[in-house]
């Protein structure tokens, strides 16, 4: 089937590469049919990319080992779920999805505009055939996925322990259809300024493509600082990690192009602006792909070397100076067909607000990309730390919370003291209120946190009392009940109220940031059963070591779960057992070490315990200490190696189960210390609640309006039927 | 005031805003960043300055003490090695023979890491080739 998959790969190339081509030759011949052929081309690369893409997924899910990728990344004691999802865990496969999805979405936007835009979708699917055929190119020269071995091994390597978390597992398709969504605005501003068509069709037709991208992007984020929460041990969710950085700054410039394309859509301004933005954003999140995998900064995530720098960079350069060259050529045509007519308008609050974002954008472009900075101008490598970006990060994201609050109810064109007194007195009168109170609960000895709950409570203050003379005003027309007339009020507005809970969800989210980061407590310490710990208002008490084997689902050994039962009291009352684990996989690498000694070895995964709850988490780690084994792992060791050879490989299999299970009996009788991490953070639980309401109110601006002819028909039957009942009563 | 004088005035004042804060960026960026080195850059290290060593932690070399962690971290291509003494979290993945970076400073013969800044390398970009089936 390798060899299917690789043909389907060539034959995708083929046909981007043939696409491009009649794309532009119809679009300069105005020929329809060639053009209409380049589209068919789209439709050809989606379908043999999916191809490409089920064939590799299937030989995940069989466990091929001859395919190189699935012997370096899964095995037959992989758990299903994680081998169906292990595919993008290899560079190879993660390439595939991206492919797998711009074409995708390449062909549904191309089926979509079929009837519309016939001057600029031709150009925008040879942008789009263009990224295919670049990515295509990648999996079959660089990385490829169909590579077999000529020896296939009789166990894979198995899927990295630390990334079996079903968060880990769907980041990187939100991430990858944020990015390739993306994609679509992007090709079509190009072709929209290629042929000087720079009204607001091209928007309107790729809008919902954006928000879905701006949606996608946002969770993928998430989930991967969901996962940091969750697995890695540290108790953090944000580290400003440059592949963190990679992901945030196309979202950051995207939210400033769904927020400015509402100003070219409604007045005809900022088209510069709106094609630069959407430019940006489609080369960031080129350049997100290329911080990830080309390893061109020293990180976490971008050690080691890569094929991928070269063919990332060409790209992005080529993008930029084309992008900068269309906006410069164009910019005749790009003029404004309205000027700002005041400050105080919404139209400056929006352009405030995209202000806000693109220096937010800035910063973190800066600080990730300092270290060659500072390489070039200083000759010696520099980096900066969460400090320095927090220094800039939260004042910014502080202003721009309060202006998700100011924007969608100040008055276009012109605000009025009296316009401001009837929109903002009430939410200004809860912020008050919130600032007060909170002050004299101790919140001030934080100031920009309590900046924060204080633009919060000001935001929800705006949001609601919205959401309240709407239902209120609903009401009076149409009687209805409250809770229809709230349902009825968003389902006919959805873009509207849709915005006001994507804007109520981030001021949770960042409420629940500010909380969890300034009044945070943490502790390290090592403790022996029956020593205990503050942190906080707690007290956590270590009772007893707890250790087991955890078997595969063929009742092989998958990994030895080492731990601690804890008790935890808060304030004298007793709150029961936490039991936080480290779990042992065995090193796959056998090579000099011996058969107990490669489980301790290998990757070693903490398991934390939380506690989560609406005002705090408590949360709690472990890292045992295997010390005190390490005699009986080498004596097992040697006594195995003598045996090598002598035994049945079933006898050894028991002997070698035997001997691990006294292993784990024994760290449990000798009670050693361990190391632990309390921590206890203050509404953590408010971020991902604050994601949902996000995710809520970005599915409800996404939703298709019911069909504005068929609402005409339908309100032009209500007035008939209300004329006739009137005529009735009338009678009667 | 002509109106597209007043625009003008309006576009210097907030472009002087931008540039302003634009260098003020710069400038605390430098002041504010730690040097990167890597053990065989760290002979010539100052005391009471701090630097982000990156390396590969020392086969054989990591001993937990009852303060937190002994190890030592060598050069990516080389044998150049320091010891570093360090407290605080000490991330899942971090291994012997594996990369890292911490931010130290020189205390006597050795170094001192600087609380919580472990970090290494991604699990995401772990290869087959150091887990060879």
């Amino acid at each position: 089937m390798a060899e299917v998959g690789r043909a389907a790969l060539i034959l995708a190339l083929g046909v981007a590469v043939y696409g491009i081509g009649a794309s532009l030759y119809g679009a300069r011949t105005g020929r329809s049919d060639i053009v209409a052929s380049g589209r068919r081309a789209a439709y050809a690369l989606a379908l043999l990319s999916v191809v490409a893409f089920v064939i590799l997924e299937a030989a995940f899910l069989r466990s091929d080992l001859t395919f190189a990728v699935v012997a370096g990344h899964s095995s037959t004691t992989t758990p299903t779920f994680y081998q169906a999802t292990a595919v993008w865990s290899s560079q190879e496969g993660s390439l595939l999805l991206w492919l797998t999805l711009l074409s995708l979405w390449s062909a549904l936007v191309l089926f979509l505009t079929r009837r519309q835009l016939r001057d600029v979708a031709p150009y925008a699917t040879a942008v789009l055939l263009g990224l295919g055929a670049f990515f295509a190119g990648l999996l079959i020269f660089l990385e490829s996925p169909f590579d077999v071995l000529a020896s296939p091994p009789t166990e894979g390597a198995g899927l990295n322990p630390l990334l079996r978390s079903p968060s880990m597992m769907t980041h990187p398709p939100m991430l990858y259809s944020g990015y390739t969504l993306f994609a679509i605005p992007f090709a079509f501003a190009v072709g929209a300024l290629v042929v000087r068509r720079v009204d607001a069709e091209w928007i309107r037709a790729t809008r919902r493509f954006a928000l879905a991208a701006w949606l996608f992007l946002g969770i993928g984020v998430l989930l991967g600082a969901r996962w940091s929460y969750a697995e890695l041990g540290w108790g953090g969710y944000w580290a400003w990690d440059p592949v963190e950085n990679a992901s945030l700054m196309p979202w950051l410039i995207g939210t400033a192009f769904i927020h400015s394309i509402m100003i070219q859509e409604k007045r005809g301004m900022l088209k510069v602006w709106n094609a630069s933005l959407i430019l940006a954003t489609g080369v960031l999140c080129l350049l997100g792909t290329f911080l990830v995998r080309s390893g061109i900064l020293d990180s976490i995530h971008a050690f080691g070397a890569s094929t991928l720098g070269g063919p990332f960079l060409v790209l992005i350069g080529a993008m930029t100076l084309g992008s900068v060259a269309l906006v410069v050529s164009r910019r005749d045509t790009l003029r404004s067909e309205h000027r700002l007519d005041a400050l105080l308008s919404r139209e400056s609050i929006f352009l405030l607000n995209n202000l806000v974002l693109v220096a937010l954008c800035f910063v973190v472009f800066w600080g990730t990309f300092f270290p060659l900075i500072a390489e070039a101008v200083t000759g010696q490598r520099a980096a900066l730390g969460p400090p320095w970006f927090d220094r800039y990060a939260v004042p910014l994201t502080l202003l721009l919370v309060l202006l998700s609050g100011v924007g969608p109810l100040i008055a276009w064109r012109r605000a009025t003291a009296a316009n401001a007194r009837r929109s903002f007195a009430i939410p200004a009168a809860v912020a008050v209120l919130a600032a007060v109170a909170l002050a004299a609960a101790g919140a001030g000895s934080a100031l920009l946190a309590l900046g924060m709950f204080v633009a919060g409570a000001f935001v929800a203050g705006t949001v609601f009392q919205e959401l309240w003379r709407g239902t209120v005003a609903r009401r009076a027309m149409t009687g209805e009940a409250p809770h229809l007339a709230v349902v009825r009020l968003i389902g006919r507005n959805r873009r509207r109220y849709g915005g006001y809970l994507v804007h109520l969800g981030m001021a949770v989210l960042f409420v629940g940031v500010a909380a969890s980061s300034s009044f945070q407590d943490a502790t390290d310490v090592r403790l022996s059963p029956g020593q205990q710990a503050e942190v906080g208002d707690y007290t956590v008490r270590y009772t007893e070591p707890t250790a087991r084997l955890v078997a595969t689902r063929e009742a092989g050994l998958e990994f030895i779960e080492l731990g601690a039962r804890l008790d935890v009291w808060r304030d004298g009352e007793a709150l029961g057992a936490m039991n936080p684990t480290r779990g042992y996989y065995p090193s796959q690498d056998l090579a000099g070490l011996g058969a107990i000694g490669r489980f301790f070895e290998g990757e070693s995964v903490s398991e934390i315990a939380l506690d989560a709850g609406t005002q705090r988490d408590l949360w709690l780690a472990v890292q045992p200490d295997i010390g005190a084994l390490e005699p009986v792992i080498q004596e097992g060791d040697a006594v195995f190696a003598q045996a090598a050879g002598g035994l049945s490989p079933q006898f050894e299999a028991v002997a070698l189960a035997q001997t691990l299970r006294g292993l784990v009996d024994r760290y449990a009788s000798q009670a050693p210390p361990a190391q632990f991490r309390l921590l206890t953070s203050p509404m953590v639980t408010w971020i991902w609640v604050g994601a949902l309401v996000v995710f809520a109110g970005g599915l409800i601006c996404l939703w298709p309006a019911p069909d504005a002819a068929r609402r005409r028909a339908t309100a032009g039957l209500a007035v008939r039927v209300a004329r006739d009942l009137g005529r009735v009563r009338a009678r009667t | 005031m002509d109106p597209s004088r007043k625009r003008k005035i309006r576009l210097g004042a907030a472009l002087s805003v931008a540039v302003l804060l634009a260098a003020a960026l710069v400038y605390t960026s430098f002041s504010a960043s730690s040097e990167t080195r890597t053990p065989s850059e760290l002979d010539t290290a100052r005391a009471g300055v701090s630097y982000q060593l990156t390396g590969k932690v020392v086969e054989d070399s990591v001993e937990r003490t009852e303060q937190g962690l002994d190890f030592e971290v060598r050069d990516r291509e080389g044998a150049a090695a320091v010891p570093v003494s360090y407290q605080g979290v000490v991330p899942d993945p971090f291994r012997e023979g594996r990369e890292v970076i911490v931010t130290v400073q020189r205390q006597g013969g050795g170094f001192v890491g600087e609380r919580d800044t472990l970090i290494t390398k991604c699990p995401s970009k772990f290869t087959t080739d150091e887990q060879p089936s």
